[in-house]
């Protein structure tokens, strides 16, 4: 079988992501996605201001840069313009539950036909690895350097707790440690891509991925990590399938 | 035996596609890349069953694989 990079993806440049970033796999799993489904000429996609954004250097799509936090409203009142395109929001666990939490909930309430793909690595990447609200608990960051302190700091925040009550169309999470869930998250994208084709609301895939920058760890490490523990936290899965069941 | 094709030029050096490759073929090289990162080289000796793990993983789209 061969294996050829999507054409969607621009080879002409290279994104400045760290080595072993999962950005970059996320960018070749929605670029093969969408290619698959032959939509390539009608998406939009809206980066955020944080590592996200050098998705505008990995992929050929038409792009807008949204304010940090506010890529989910942008995307909807891009929708909202240009009915005729797909429209995909691409922020980080910060911008979508910390800065953006408001969006993001709204969103889903009034089930904007958007899809929202929320890179979730648990820490603020670019500022420095500083503590977000999906930091685990016990994880050592930049401002808790003595690991996360649930009493202190807070729960962790899992959005498929949050959003699963709302009347949205898809939330599924995957994950882009190991080629059989790369896979998996393909099919997820896919499955959002068409439920929004077929006008039924809003979608969020959560991508769990690795940062071993901000986590000081090795790049295979890192990827261990997300298989032994933070998917231990946070389960990859289907929680709200519209036609399905909860 | 399918062929990997490295572009060599966009590694930095992850050796995610090392860590997932059932028959080594690829392995971490002593050398440092273009870009100053480490760098993935080739085991001519072990042979490539095609089955696409290390085109997934690789963050920065440095492999293709043909037949």
């Amino acid at each position: 079988m061969n294996f050829k990079i999507p054409k969607d993806i621009d080879m002409s440049k290279q994104a400045s992501w760290c080595p072993g970033c999962g950005h970059g796999i996320v960018c070749h799993v929605i670029t093969e996605a969408v290619e698959e489904l032959g939509l390539s000429d009608k998406i939009i996609t809206v980066d955020d201001v944080a590592c996200g954004q050098f998705g505008q250097f990995a992929m050929k799509y038409n792009t807008v840069m949204g304010a940090h936090g506010r890529t989910i409203p942008t995307a909807a009142g891009i929708k909202n313009a240009r009915p005729d395109a797909l429209v995909i929001a691409r922020p980080g666990d910060g911008s979508a539950y910390s800065i953006g939490i408001e969006s993001t909930v709204y969103s889903a309430i009034r089930n904007d036909n958007i899809l929202a793909i929320v890179i979730n690595n648990s820490v603020f990447g670019m500022t420095g690895g500083q503590m977000s609200p999906t930091s685990l608990p016990g994880m050592k960051t930049a401002t808790s350097p003595f690991g996360r302190d649930e009493t202190k700091n807070g729960q962790m925040m899992d959005i498929a707790k949050i959003l699963g009550q709302t009347n949205m169309a898809y939330l599924a999470r995957c994950a882009v440690n190991s080629p059989a869930n790369i896979e998996k998250a393909k099919k997820a994208i896919k499955k959002a891509l068409t439920k929004n084709l077929n006008g039924e609301g809003f979608c969020l895939v959560e991508i769990l991925s690795p940062c071993p920058t901000n986590w000081k760890m090795s790049e295979v490490d890192a990827c261990q990590f997300i298989k032994d523990t933070q998917s231990k936290y946070l389960p990859l899965g289907e929680f709200v399938d519209k036609g399905g069941n909860e | 035996m399918a062929k990997v094709n490295l572009n060599i030029s966009r590694c930095k050096g992850c050796f995610l596609c090392a860590s997932v490759c059932p028959k080594n073929v690829l392995i971490p090289s002593d050398k440092l890349g273009p870009k100053g990162f480490g760098m993935i080289e080739l085991d001519e000796t072990k042979e490539c069953i095609g089955c696409g793990a290390c085109f997934k993983m690789c963050p920065d789209y440095c492999i293709e694989i043909e037949d």
